[in-house]
């Protein structure tokens, strides 16, 4: 009996060692799955398309929640750039934003560009959402702006147009290629989602420059790094093969999903 | 299961039972690995905001953390603090602050448990949906097969009887004593049908509570869970109740004869105490 309980003992004091050493040395054996070119990896990542096309299925117009003034409990937290330092975004942050201009261009008949004064004479929309961070936390806040369909209307978009590009005026670090300028870019069905909006106000009050003033584009269905701040241009596209690395976006350039919905 | 299909080991009289069908084994092994990559790339995902809340949003003005894994720098160097419902804790070396003295790095869990080791969310988020996938797509063919056959009803739901044991179940498993029937144990009932009705489902519904796109197709789901923050943490406590759970089995296995345990497992053949064979057909 005891020869048992004893044969049982190394049996459990072996499986234990043998599996915590697994565990210890298995996580730097796994570093490969975070190689961006790898084949496990695009296989993986395979399942990034599932969910987006299971996600559109499911959720078709469906509104992101919004919430009651009382769930205003704290200023929205910024996050990624706060205060960006190019001359071109300095210039026009010294004159409160008065030269600012929204350009539209890309795969529609009629480009166009608008002031701060024209966007905020447009019909807008103001909506208390929940703004939810790939990193995990949330924060509530009210957004105004008009949506961006309106401006796609009138511009009107060509059959070929499949994206929407939004450019930014933060530069996120000079790699050997130059600058690289923060951008996003979202699909027709979000691009054209009633709370998609182009947000010149926060809180009431004017965007403020750490939350991408004059304006950021909300897509509130989708993770924060998808509502791009300090917005440029808007560009209707194809593809964005040809934009920076190709991804369709500063993150999605450097491993996260494009379809950011989970 | 059947006693026809039982073999008769005439050396020791401890027949061979079949006692676990291709679905239960396969599924058994697919959730194995999909769990194992799911907390490591999860725990990763949790370093990204090493804070967990309760309510709609994070209390960055305000205070609705519930715990929280920090680090701070004092004169003896950097230490990880670990604050759970306001109580600190000094846990450097495990969470908040681990590595090598020399090297110190401030992150929530500790290189060994994430993948990858160190700081990666895009690649943590890849590898936890990929396998979020497996497991969701795997407890369907699981669910159904045993539906179909007879597993659930069969061996997995506890019956009048069963839970009439439970005291004497409980004072056997307190004295590591082990009846190898054909059948699972009143415990053993218990313990699965709470990982596969209440354990797994919850880890899956506040995952997808988590989800933007998800609270806007199914918004009863932040009604449900109380928020999305609060969401965040029952996804939190359900994987240490999961980690509980693989840790009991992974002892109960050793407990009750590993090789056994394991061959039923990976072949089905399982083999039973001798006075317990007329049990194993019943």
């Amino acid at each position: 009996m005891s020869k048992t309980i004893l044969t049982r003992r190394t049996f459990l004091g072996a499986g234990a060692a043998g599996a915590s050493s697994l565990m210890l040395g298995g996580c730097d054996a796994l570093n490969f799955l975070a190689d961006r070119d790898g084949t496990v990896r695009d296989v993986l990542e395979k399942a990034n398309d599932v969910t987006y096309y299971v996600q559109r299925a499911l959720i078709g117009d469906a509104l992101a929640r919004e919430y009651a003034e009382s769930e205003i409990r704290q200023g929205q937290r910024p996050n990624g750039s706060t205060d960006p330092q190019s001359a071109e975004y300095l210039a026009l942050k010294a004159n409160d934003f008065a030269d600012y201009r929204l350009s539209v261009t890309g795969l529609v008949e009629t480009p166009k560009s608008y002031s701060l004064a024209q966007l905020r004479n447009m019909p807008s929309r103001t909506q208390i959402t929940r703004h939810d961070c790939v990193e995990g936390w949330s924060c509530i806040a009210k957004w105004t702006g008009p949506p961006v369909s309106v401006v796609l209307d009138e511009v009107k978009l060509k059959s070929a147009a499949r994206y929407i590009v939004f450019h930014c005026y933060d530069n996120m670090g000079s790699g050997a290629s130059g600058p690289n300028f923060y951008y996003e870019s979202c699909d027709l069905v979000d691009a054209r989602h009633p709370q998609t909006i182009l947000a010149y106000g926060l809180n009431n009050e004017a965007l403020p420059v750490p939350n991408g003033a004059p304006m950021r584009v909300r897509i509130e269905r989708q993770l924060g790094y998808k509502q791009p701040k300090y917005v440029h241009t808007i560009e209707a596209v194809s593809s964005f093969a040809e934009i920076a690395r190709g991804k369709g976006g500063y993150w999605e350039d450097r491993g996260y999903e494009w379809y950011a919905g989970i | 299961m059947a006693l026809s299909e039982a073999h008769r080991d005439s050396e020791t009289a401890r027949p061979l039972v079949y006692r676990q069908s291709i679905w239960t084994r396969a599924t058994h092994w697919i959730w194995a690995i999909s769990l194992f990559f799911l907390l490591l790339s999860g725990l990763q995902i949790f370093n990204a905001h090493s804070t967990l809340y309760i309510g709609k949003q994070s209390g960055f003005g305000f205070d609705n953390s519930v715990l929280s894994m920090g680090a701070v720098r004092t004169p003896q160097g950097l230490e990880g603090r670990t604050t759970i419902f306001g109580y600190q804790f000094d846990t450097t070396g495990v969470f908040g602050v681990s590595g090598t003295s020399e090297n110190p790095q401030a992150r929530g869990f500790p290189a060994a448990l994430t993948i990858p080791s160190y700081r990666d969310l895009a690649t943590g988020r890849v590898v936890h949906f990929f396998f979020a996938w497996v497991l969701i797509a795997t407890l369907f063919v699981w669910l159904v097969a045993s539906l179909v056959n007879g597993h659930l009803r069969r061996d997995l739901r506890p019956t009048g009887r069963d839970l009439a044991q439970l005291p004497r179940d409980v004072a056997d498993h307190a004295r590591l004593r082990f009846h190898h029937t054909g059948r699972y144990n009143v415990l053993q009932k218990l313990s699965y049908c709470i990982v596969f009705f209440v354990l797994f489902p919850l880890i899956v519904l506040t995952g997808l509570t988590m989800s933007p796109g998800m609270d806007a197709a199914w918004p009863w789901l932040l009604d449900v869970f109380g928020g999305r923050q609060t969401a965040r943490t029952i996804h939190f406590v359900t994987m240490t109740l999961l980690v509980l759970f693989f840790l009991v089995h992974i002892i109960m296995v050793f407990a009750a004869g590993p090789i056994n345990e394991l061959r039923s497992m990976i072949t089905g053949w399982y083999r039973t105490d001798p006075e317990t064979k007329g049990d194993a057909g019943s």
